[in-house]
């Protein structure tokens, strides 16, 4: 980290350099969750039945079994939207006189060890009355269905409907109409470190300090005192080193709300750690959808119209803080995408169902929605004889800023550039070529496309427009400078892989004149850090980097006023670079950290001055869209169904990247999980709503073997809606990468005439297609 | 995910070793060799062994050598042992070659070729192996030994000849004719998962035609096996696309195909179609 | 509950003189009874390989062993791979080339790949994705990773 800064302007932003981040992670000194000692472990007793009345708990005993019984005085979680017929669904933290889906923890235990815990949960007796679950989400919205939630009629707990003036008619002027259906089925974010909790009560204080792996520590402190009824400044919540998120560590897991609760009424310390088989079956799901989708085209394959039915199978509860109105709500705002027409009918609904409850996850509706409309396209493109880059060069957006049929705003960028770089690194022609060649030979090769748009870092008027009770949304970061010249950062994001400890540095450095490894990013503990929102939604980068800058200028002019004093100039003079404060020009110079420590020491000779250095900045801004073009070529062995991915390339564009290694890594992990979405994860009920996918041998993640070398191209379209000019690009990977692999598997059978629309696109639902059109021939 | 409490046994002998087993047996006690299949099946609690006799020690297990004709694999001998070519016989490259499919490197340093044996999951390659190769299964016990040949030796899912007091103390394998041929092909949804299916063909030209086919199957019945209708199909044919999609044909419609939340009859028949195609083309290159 | 065991688990050349029931995995044995947390736990039914250690030269899931057979035995794992400040030579590679991100299952993986290394130092490139396809990543998209290992292999080859 030696290299030296020269001048003012950009240095360390822009530039790959490594991760602040790595030494400990590498060296086995990372400090997560379960890497805590403690008194006592937990373990919870699930529900073994999907629906049904809770007759009898029966524990061993001398055995400390928790049940709702003794939680009279909690409140269940119960989050809120104020818009679009939401029904408030509460949770309890241990199911209440019933349970609601397999999984649903019916009583905790402790015990000294994780083994014993596990032994007393096994002999605890759980009597239930079984109703008949319902699972499917058509079967939800069935007239007559039982109700899974007194509050939610129908099972329904959301509505909304978007119709645009003129619908109708604009409709029928169509050429050609094309519809179809498309179904998503669940999937589960499955991070490596699953789920933990640690609540250590401190007698000197008589606050507890809860350690989890969360994405949002201070909201988790917030939700919790509430629930708890307790005063929020007696919890310290932690997020240390989290092992992935993904959103499904966003949202307030009950088990954590009943450590707090142990840790005050035993004044003690508990810990839990989840089991791959609870995660799996027991934290959070999402993306189960179907939607019925129709386009009307003019005789130029231009888009006028769309239509769309969603319905999103939410599962038991609501998540805290989105509710379970994230999904179908973000499907309906954003369902139009990045292509130019204004006529839009859309209906969505959440509906609830004896499953478990759904999260936000990567991309959240975003992978299915593009999935949906980059089907569509491809579907017209056949439908009018045109290549499918062909139908999207003449749909895409291109003049900014562009309101959607849905009624959001993208500001500046670059989608019909990405397809153009997309196109031509691809050599679709030479493609063509060798398909057909292959296609001579019965082997089957593909091509797929998908553009779309990538809402990124937007901050409390988003969250606002949803109705959330709770809205996130602003970051806040305090900077300070010690007398030692060292910088910290105290930051509300909380980041747990996406590298901000060395990006946020970068942007403070060139601020600063100084080298980033004097920077040290403070986040997650919420003594420490200011009340932020954590990291999900692809915004702490422009959110929270737009706070640090703040900061950082503020900071930079306190500098430089420091340092006019002292060296006697006026501050337009000075330069900061390499980690002094310079009269340009000359020779005259003083260290920061010397200015840095009089500022405290010597504050009387600044005249008026704040004592010290400690700077605040805080940014709420509305948000940016970054986009991207992804491209999948595969090839289908049509005799087992197998796709393999042989090529992947994105063409992006998220603004001006702070650190490319960073950025391209979470391009990576992005459509690394795609083509697992694509090809491989579901998680499965039975008819009686019991998991048949509750192992990593049967929920199948991606492996090096299934993910090809991914060609990265860049552009930078600098934001004009984020201070640093960067856009977000965290779920970008994951929301191009089914449509792209799933487009390119159609175009690979395309002989066959079938039509896979439904993803994962198994080897097995390939095979079913392919031997329904043989039997039809 | 934590086990249920157990009491570990460590002999030192294979005499000892089957005295306590004959002792715990009937206390639902096993044999702990790599551990690999039984230790996460401990974890999800899908077994609860009281006692556990762990064969790690005991002398002499771990042989792996050519004698009278056939190939005695001991019951500590590693999946990994397979990685080079054990014997200077066509068994030898066969080995290498399905041991690469097996699982992942780092089971393999400590899984078992006697324990997938005794296991017996229908996708096990190694048991694929012992049905279609004709190998012989060496029980002890305390009264003695007893060789199981592998048509008497797999009994169904997960279920063998061996009795609860029984160790499996070693496989032998025939040894083949210099002159075999052999293919190996499995699927499975993602590389080290278990095989959906896998087919392993062996056999020679004899007046440029097939001869002693061997056409066996795994992963799409309960218990491996040697499909004589395929077989049937091959002998005395000249090697080509088209008896082997014959083959392939009749090996599909001859099972009765296992089905499971992701794999339909007619996929099942698909994949054997599939697999026992391209394992006659890979022995034929 | 079952009676403890007393055994000793040499970790990193240091040994550990621990009681521990039959049943403890090594994995859990080595973070909570000898206090080196650096390795992993991510599935506990030996899928996911974030528990992988070095046992008597040969990579291995911890969490697939006992505690107990691990008696005697030399276990290696990520707290022992840098000499003092010098990174080995895989753990630069992988900072080198962005090849984390959580930091979860990193040990694992250097622990693997460095298991395999040393046993098989030429190993062709094909086969080393083999050999990486063993574990799982949530974060990385592996592409990283591939090519951190393949430089570290030619390094470690020196």
């Amino acid at each position: 980290m030696s290299v030296a800064t020269k001048g003012s302007g950009l240095t360390w932003v822009g530039r790959a350099i490594r991760r602040l981040e790595d030494p400990a992670l590498l060296t086995g000194r990372g400090r997560f969750t379960a890497d805590l000692p403690a008194a006592h472990w937990v373990r919870f007793v699930r529900s073994p039945a999907a629906a049904g009345k809770i007759e009898r708990i029966v524990a061993p005993d001398d055995a400390l079994v928790v049940t709702a019984a003794d939680l009279a005085d909690v409140k269940p979680i119960t989050p809120m939207l104020h818009k679009f017929e939401y029904r408030p669904v509460g949770q309890p933290i241990l199911a209440d006189g019933e349970v609601r889906f397999v999984g649903e923890a019916v009583a905790a235990v402790v015990a000294a060890s994780e083994e014993e815990a596990e032994d007393i949960a096994d002999a605890v007796e759980l009597s239930l009355a079984d109703a008949i679950p319902i699972i499917d989400a058509r079967d939800a919205l069935a007239p007559g269905a039982r109700q899974i939630h007194p509050s939610a009629p129908g099972n329904v707990i959301l509505q909304s409907r978007i119709v645009t003036p003129e619908f109708e008619r604009i409709w029928k002027t169509a050429h050609k109409t094309v519809a179809f259906d498309i179904r998503s089925r669940r999937q589960n974010a499955t991070p490596m470190e699953p789920r933990a909790a640690h609540a250590a009560f401190d007698f000197a204080t008589g606050r507890i300090t809860l350690t989890c792996t969360t994405q949002m520590p201070h909201l988790t402190r917030t939700a919790i005192a509430d629930v708890l009824g307790m005063p929020e400044r007696d919890l310290r919540v932690i997020a240390p080193d989290v092992g992935g998120g993904f959103g499904q560590k966003m949202s307030l897991a009950p088990e954590y709300v009943l450590l707090v609760w142990l840790a005050r009424k035993h004044q003690s310390c508990f810990a839990w750690t989840e089991d791959r088989r609870e995660n799996l079956i027991a934290s959070f799901h999402a993306r189960d959808q179907s939607i019925a989708l129709q386009g009307a085209f003019d005789a130029n394959a231009k888009l006028l119209a769309l239509k769309a039915d969603i319905v999103s199978n939410v599962g038991a509860y609501s998540c805290f803080p989105t509710t379970c109105g994230v999904e179908p709500l973000m499907a309906i705002a954003e369902l139009p995408g990045p292509y130019d027409f204004c006529a839009y009918d859309c209906r969505a609904r959440g509906v609830l169902t004896n499953t478990c409850t759904m999260a936000p996850y990567r991309g959240v509706s975003r992978p299915i929605i593009t999935f949906a409309l980059e089907r569509l396209m491809d579907k017209a493109a056949r439908a009018f004889a045109i290549e499918p880059a062909e139908i999207r060069r003449r749909n895409l957006i291109s003049k900014f800023p562009y309101k959607s049929a849905a009624g959001l705003t993208f500001d500046e960028a670059s989608y019909q550039e990405t397809l153009r770089i997309a196109r031509e690194a691809t050599d679709l022609p030479g493609f063509r070529k060798r398909q057909a060649q292959g296609r001579a030979q019965g082997r089957y090769l593909g091509i797929g496309f998908a553009t779309f748009s990538e809402r990124t870092g937007y901050g409390s008027p988003a969250f606002a427009a949803r109705g959330m009770e709770i809205t996130p949304g602003w970051e806040t970061v305090v900077l300070s400078v010690d007398p030692s010249g060292f910088v910290e950062a105290r930051i509300g994001s909380s980041p747990h892989g996406q590298g901000l400890r060395t990006t946020l540095a970068q942007i403070v450095a060139d601020q600063l004149g100084i080298t980033p490894d004097r920077v040290k990013v403070v986040h997650g503990d919420t003594d420490r850090a200011p009340y932020g929102w954590g990291t999900f939604a692809s915004r702490s980068l422009v959110i929270c980097g737009g706070a640090t800058l703040m900061a950082a200028q503020k900071v930079r002019a306190k500098l430089l006023k420091l340092a006019s004093h002292m060296l006697e100039a006026a501050p337009d003079d000075i330069v900061l670079e390499d980690g002094e404060a310079k009269v340009a020009g000359t020779d005259r110079t003083i260290p920061i950290a010397k200015l840095a420590r009089e500022s405290y020491t010597q504050t009387y000779r600044f005249g008026g001055i704040e004592p010290g250095i400690s700077e605040t900045g805080t940014y709420d801004p509305p948000g940016t869209f970054s986009n991207a073009c992804h491209v999948a070529e595969v090839e289908v062995d049509i005799e087992t169904g197998r796709t393999t991915v042989t090529r992947y390339l994105v063409a992006e564009d998220a603004g001006r990247i702070i650190n490319p290694m960073i950025a391209d890594g979470q391009v990576h992990g992005g459509v690394a999980q795609g083509i697992g979405n694509a090809l491989f994860e579901e998680i499965v009920y039975d008819e009686n709503g019991a998991p048949l996918t509750a192992t990593l041998s049967d929920y199948l993640t991606p492996t090096a073997r299934e993910i090809p070398q991914i060609e990265l191209h860049h552009l930078e379209t600098p934001s004009t809606e984020s201070l640093t000019k960067a856009k977000g690009l965290g779920e970008g990977g994951g929301i191009g990468a089914p449509a792209a692999v799933i487009n390119a598997i159609n175009d690979a059978l395309s002989d066959f005439g079938v039509e896979i629309d439904e993803m994962p696109a198994t080897p097995q639902c390939i095979r079913a297609a392919l031997r329904k059109a043989e039997t039809k021939a | 995910m934590k086990p249920a409490p157990f009491t570990r046994h460590v002999p030192e002998t294979i005499d000892e070793a089957v005295r306590m087993l004959a002792e715990v047996a009937p206390q639902d006690g096993r044999v702990l060799a790599g551990g690999q299949s039984l230790v996460p099946i401990m974890a999800f609690r899908l077994a609860k062994p009281a006692h556990l006799v762990d064969i790690n020690n005991v002398a002499g297990l771990d042989r792996l050598a050519v004698e009278d004709g056939s190939l005695v694999i001991g019951a500590t001998v590693r999946h990994a042992a397979f990685h080079k070519q054990v014997a200077d016989n066509p068994l030898g490259p066969l080995l290498s070659a399905v041991a690469r499919h097996l699982a992942h490197y780092p089971i393999r340093t400590r899984g078992t070729f006697c324990g997938s044996i005794a296991h017996a999951d229908p996708a096990s390659e190694w048991c694929l192996v012992a049905a279609t190769l004709g190998a012989t299964m060496v029980a002890r016990s305390v009264r003695g030994e007893r060789a199981i040949a592998a048509n008497d030796f797999f009994e169904g899912l997960m279920s063998t000849a061996l009795k609860q007091d029984e160790l499996l103390a070693e496989v032998r394998l025939p040894l083949l004719a210099s002159d075999t041929r052999f293919g190996f092909v499995e699927f499975s949804r993602r590389a080290g998962d278990f095989a959906m299916t896998a087919a392993l063909v062996t056999w020679r030209f004899e007046n440029g035609a097939m001869c002693d086919v061997r056409v066996g199957i795994g992963g799409a019945e309960p218990s491996p096996r040697r499909i004589v209708e395929a077989e049937g199909v091959l002998n005395g044919q000249v090697p080509g696309d088209a008896p082997f999609r014959a083959a392939a044909e009749a090996a599909a419609n001859a099972i009765e195909p296992m089905e499971d939340h992701q794999t339909s009859a007619e996929y099942r028949r698909d994949l054997v179609r599939a697999m026992v195609r391209r394992s006659l083309e890979q022995s034929a290159q | 509950m079952s009676d403890k065991v007393p055994i000793t688990l040499k970790i990193n050349g240091c040994a550990h003189a621990i009681s521990v029931e039959p049943r403890r995995t090594l994995a859990d044995a080595i973070r909570e009874d000898c206090g080196q947390t650096g390795t992993h736990i991510g599935c506990e039914h030996g899928v996911c390989g974030a528990c992988t250690v070095i046992v008597d030269g040969a990579p291995m899931r911890s969490c697939l062993m006992f505690a107990v057979q691990a008696d005697g035995k030399n276990i290696r794992t990520v707290e022992g791979l840098a000499d003092g400040d010098t990174l080995h030579p895989m753990q630069q590679a992988f900072m080198d080339n962005h090849a984390l991100q959580c930091g979860f299952c990193t040990p694992g993986f250097l622990m693997l790949a460095i298991g395999v290394l040393e046993r098989e130092p030429d190993m062709s490139d094909d086969d080393l994705l083999d050999v990486l396809s063993s574990n799982l990543c949530r974060c990385t998209g592996y592409q990283n990773i591939v090519k951190a290992v393949r430089a570290a292999a030619k390094e470690m080859r020196k």
